[in-house]
């Protein structure tokens, strides 16, 4: 069934009258009647010039002005007088497209009549209950309806905050007018005018006038709502392409755009920046001679906006910069990808770090950490991304050079940690969902064990290295740790370290090669006899678990003893 | 911290902010009108303010690099030059000049001169407060200019832009790479450092403090806390209370250095090219170093003469070319934010 299509314009015009102009020419020229509303704010002088502007396009006229403040009644109040001067000037108008002056018309104006013009019964208005799961993007949802908004939410934040947790504290619920069902939706929409006239001449208008007018952001409700109770047929989607980011402000539109907007067949896209000046020249389409019916098709722009409000909102994980610097625990994603840190491995197996570069497809990594500077992969002179492999350079910031390295390399990073290291990111590291962490307790004894220094030396770096360890393992234990941790003490390790290490190394990369044979170990015999004449000079071995010999003569098998346990 | 606390703190940063534009009041009057044409400036205009010496090797590149980008007009210090770049100045027409003799660090490196200058003709505008060899890259460049980036910022409410200063150079010795007069210097220092840059809060003004880069990795290998801070915040909507507190790294209220987000989120950010490490640096950082002039006792200059000298470069075999902003976004130097 196709009849003819009449159509109106509601353009509410409220900054840069040029391109008002201009966008009004192109609906007048495309065979629309155009009412435009132009902010009470604006200057005469301004409107001078558009009105000489648009001196020669038949079918225009200016409607009564009204100072408009945003998310108010008002926005409502000039919509309604354009509406109602609009039809009462031209009468056989049949649909109303409510646009604003920087609503750019993508296609011609041909097919958006063709368009309507195959159903010409439908109203196209997004239309979504406020019961239903958020259409609104942060802030209030069901409130809006539920609460009074006397103040202005840009001018007055402080007024409004308050007073809408005033209202909440006191329990206060308005009561919506009987026989109406909140609803909210896009603010621009395209209505029959027989559905527009029921609206404007419903017999409780001033009831309905007195709800909204204290109502939130009412351009977003209002129409919404009382179509609802008008229309037969709600086709609940907004004909402009528009989206909003996460503060409530619509996207601009910009020559990039093009292809994408070409793309979306929307027939009107917001809004658009008035220096665009290819995309201005671009649109709307030239059709061809028969104009288009098909719908639009706006999907895969709205992904491509979501895309940067996701970025906005939740940032790119592990990404440190100049304006993403989280606070500590919100930082969704404290590093970039998994990678692995081993306590205490490469002490009891000195060649550990090549043989495990042999074999993952990891970049395995000497003590990062270490006191003599980072020990890179190989040992370059620069570490990826060109980090400087300088104790000091790296000290400066810890957490920026490890979160730096994640981001920057492609494999998972795996690197040695010992108590001798700087132990600046012991928190960080603990409470990272992406840290796999073999700890193996007390590996840093046995290079002491066969370090040939004097006893008080041994004595001494003994008890400052335990001490730290010590430090580390209460960051371990706490309930706060988010690490994938796997940790042994070292008579436990070395009972059976080839079942251990196969099970981590399979857990940080599934396709590491099968263990030929472990690398050498340093020989842990005589460590009894040294953590007895330590505890016997007035230290106390407390992480250890090997029994201390009676007598440093008798050196029992302490990796037999604890498997056995 | 204390209620008490806190407000001493807001009590000395507003005393602070005072005397920095009473400073700025003041340093007005060492400067010499050469060429006004601040009559020209329209409501709405990008405004690029930059103080210089002895660049006009340079001038031709940087004029006409910010106009392509939207900058309407130019308001210079010229800082007692000797190479004839106030002449080659004063004949451009959308370049207003200011002849000064003055003391460059008694001017706090020429901020005193930049505050006054911004305060009588930046405000209610858009102002670009950069130095002749840092040039500003932003997301969407290509197809946006500067004028679409601060209506849209001005529409999220947003006053201040960051932008931090990412040192290019060349392969090979600084001092082989010269760049011709009014050539590109990006064709030659085309590298940079995508990744080794650390970042701490400064808790008084609220900014961050970036530092890192090839300066830190070559000459202040030993000292990375003295290395020059490469945060900045070039980029301001100019109102009578503004003033920038130490070059262009942060400014004072503190509300305009807070340009990153603290929970997670992306805010949109560019990046300063810098093109100071070319041919010419060391004799420069030798006069600089007779003069004085600069920060920390040139701690700077000195490093790279003592670095220079034997014919360094900066180059290592991490470092990447220069392609575009888009390069820079996913290295995560720059990002775009909701910029969609």
């Amino acid at each position: 069934m196709t009849r003819t299509v009449h159509l109106g314009v509601v353009l509410l015009c409220h900054a840069d009258l040029d391109l008002a102009a201009r966008l009004a020419r192109i609906w007048a020229e495309g065979g629309a009647r155009v009412a435009i509303h132009v902010d009470a704010r604006v200057p005469g002088a301004h409107l001078v010039g558009l009105r000489h502007a648009l001196q020669d396009c038949e079918g225009v006229i200016f409607t009564r002005r009204r100072r408009c403040s945003w998310g108010r009644f008002s926005l409502v109040r000039a919509t309604q007088d354009a509406a109602a001067a609009l039809l009462s000037r031209f009468p056989e108008t049949t649909h109303v497209y409510l646009a604003s002056g920087a609503c750019l018309p993508l296609r011609p104006i041909a097919d958006l009549v063709a368009f309507l013009g195959a159903d010409p019964d439908r109203d196209h208005i997004e239309s979504v209950s406020s019961r239903e799961v958020g259409w609104t993007v942060g802030g209030l949802n069901e409130e809006r309806f539920t609460l009074f908004f006397p103040f202005d939410w840009r001018r007055q934040r402080w007024l409004f905050d308050r007073s809408v947790g005033w209202q909440r504290r006191r329990g206060i619920r308005r009561r919506m007018p009987a026989g109406l069902v909140p609803h909210l939706g896009s603010q621009w929409w395209c209505l029959t005018a027989n559905t527009l006239r029921a609206i404007l001449t419903d017999p409780r208008r001033a009831e309905f006038e007195r709800f909204f007018r204290l109502s939130w952001i009412p351009d977003e409700s209002y129409f919404q709502t009382l179509a609802r109770r008008h229309s037969t047929r709600i086709e609940s989607r907004s004909l402009t392409l528009t989206k909003f980011d996460h503060t409530g402000r619509p996207y601009s539109l910009y020559d990039d755009h093009i292809s994408m907007l070409a793309e979306s067949r929307c027939f009107v896209a917001r809004k658009v920046w008035p220096g665009a000046a290819r995309l201005l020249a671009n649109f709307p389409a030239q059709g061809d001679a028969l104009p288009q019916t098909d719908p639009p098709q706006p999907d895969r722009a709205m992904r491509i906006i979501e895309q940067t409000v996701r970025r906005r909102a939740f940032g790119r994980p592990g990404l440190y910069m100049q304006s993403r610097f989280p606070r500590k625990d919100a930082e969704n994603g404290k590093s970039a990808a998994p990678y692995a840190v081993i306590v205490g491995v490469g002490d009891i197996f000195p060649g550990f770090e090549d043989w495990l570069r042999a074999h993952l497809t990891c970049d395995v990594h000497g003590h990062l950490l270490g006191p003599d500077g980072a020990e890179f992969g190989g040992r370059p002179p620069v570490g990826p991304g060109a980090l400087s492999p300088a104790a000091a350079v790296r000290d400066h910031d810890p957490q920026g050079f490890l979160t730096s390295l994640i981001r920057i390399t492609d494999r998972m990073q795996v690197f040695q940690f010992a108590p001798r290291d700087n132990q600046a990111l012991n928190w960080f590291v603990a409470t990272d969902p992406h840290a796999h962490m073999l700890v193996v307790l007390g590996g840093w004894m046995l290079p002491l064990l066969h370090s040939g220094m004097p006893f008080d030396d041994i004595r001494r770096v003994f008890g400052r290295l335990q001490r730290i360890e010590l430090e580390h393992l209460d960051v371990l234990n706490s309930i706060w740790v988010r690490a994938r941790l796997h940790q042994h003490d070292l008579d436990h390790f070395l009972a059976n370290p080839g079942p251990i290490l196969l099970d981590f190394m399979r857990r940080i990369d599934p396709d590491c090669r099968p263990l030929a044979a472990l690398p050498a170990m340093r020989d842990p015999s005589g460590l009894n006899a040294m953590l007895h004449r330590l505890r016997n000079a007035g230290l106390r071995p407390r992480l250890s678990r090997i029994e201390i010999a009676a007598d440093p003569g008798q050196v029992p098998a302490p990796a037999v003893e604890r498997a056995a346990e | 911290m204390s209620r008490l606390g806190i407000l001493a703190d807001r009590l000395r940063r507003r005393i602070e902010r005072r005397r920095l534009i009473l400073r700025a009041i003041r340093g007005r009057f060492a400067l010499r009108a050469v060429t006004d044409r601040t009559a020209r400036i329209g409501p709405g205009d990008i405004l690029c303010f930059v103080t210089l010496r002895n660049e006009r090797a340079r001038l031709a590149f940087f004029l006409d690099y910010y106009r392509s980008l939207g900058v309407r007009h130019f308001l210079v210090v010229d800082n007692a030059s000797t190479d004839g770049g106030g002449d080659c100045l004063r004949e451009q027409p959308d370049v207003s000049l200011w002849w000064t003799d003055a003391s460059y660090k008694a001017a706090r490196f020429g901020m005193d001169w930049m505050n006054g200058l911004l305060r009588r003709h930046g405000r209610g505008h858009w102002c670009l407060t950069v130095d002749p060899d840092e040039f500003l890259v932003y997301p969407h460049m290509e197809d946006r200019p500067l004028p679409a980036l601060t209506a849209w910022l001005s529409d999220i409410g947003r006053q201040s832009f960051p932008a931090m200063l990412l040192d290019l150079y060349p392969k090979g010795p600084i001092e082989d790479a010269v760049c011709p007069e009014g050539q590109d210097p990006f064709a030659i220092a085309r590298w940079f450092d995508p990744a080794n840059y650390s970042i701490h809060k400064n808790g008084h003004f609220g900014n961050l403090w970036i530092q890192g880069g090839p300066r830190s990795r070559v000459f202040f290998r030993d000292d990375p806390w003295n290395a020059p801070a490469l945060n900045k915040i070039p980029l301001v909507r100019w109102s009578g209370r503004s003033a920038y507190a130490s070059s262009t790294h942060m400014l004072l209220p503190r509300g305009l250095n807070r340009v990153y987000d603290e929970d997670g989120g992306e805010r949109i950010s560019g990046c300063l090219l810098h093109a100071k490490f070319l041919s010419g640096l060391a004799d420069k950082s030798a006069e600089e170093l007779d003069r004085r002039q600069h920060y920390a006792d040139s701690r700077e200059y000195r490093a790279y003469r003592d670095g220079l000298g034997c014919g360094t470069g900066l180059w290592c075999s991490q470092s990447r070319e220069y392609r575009d902003w888009r390069q820079l976004e996913d290295l995560g130097l720059l990002s775009s934010g909701n910029w969609a």
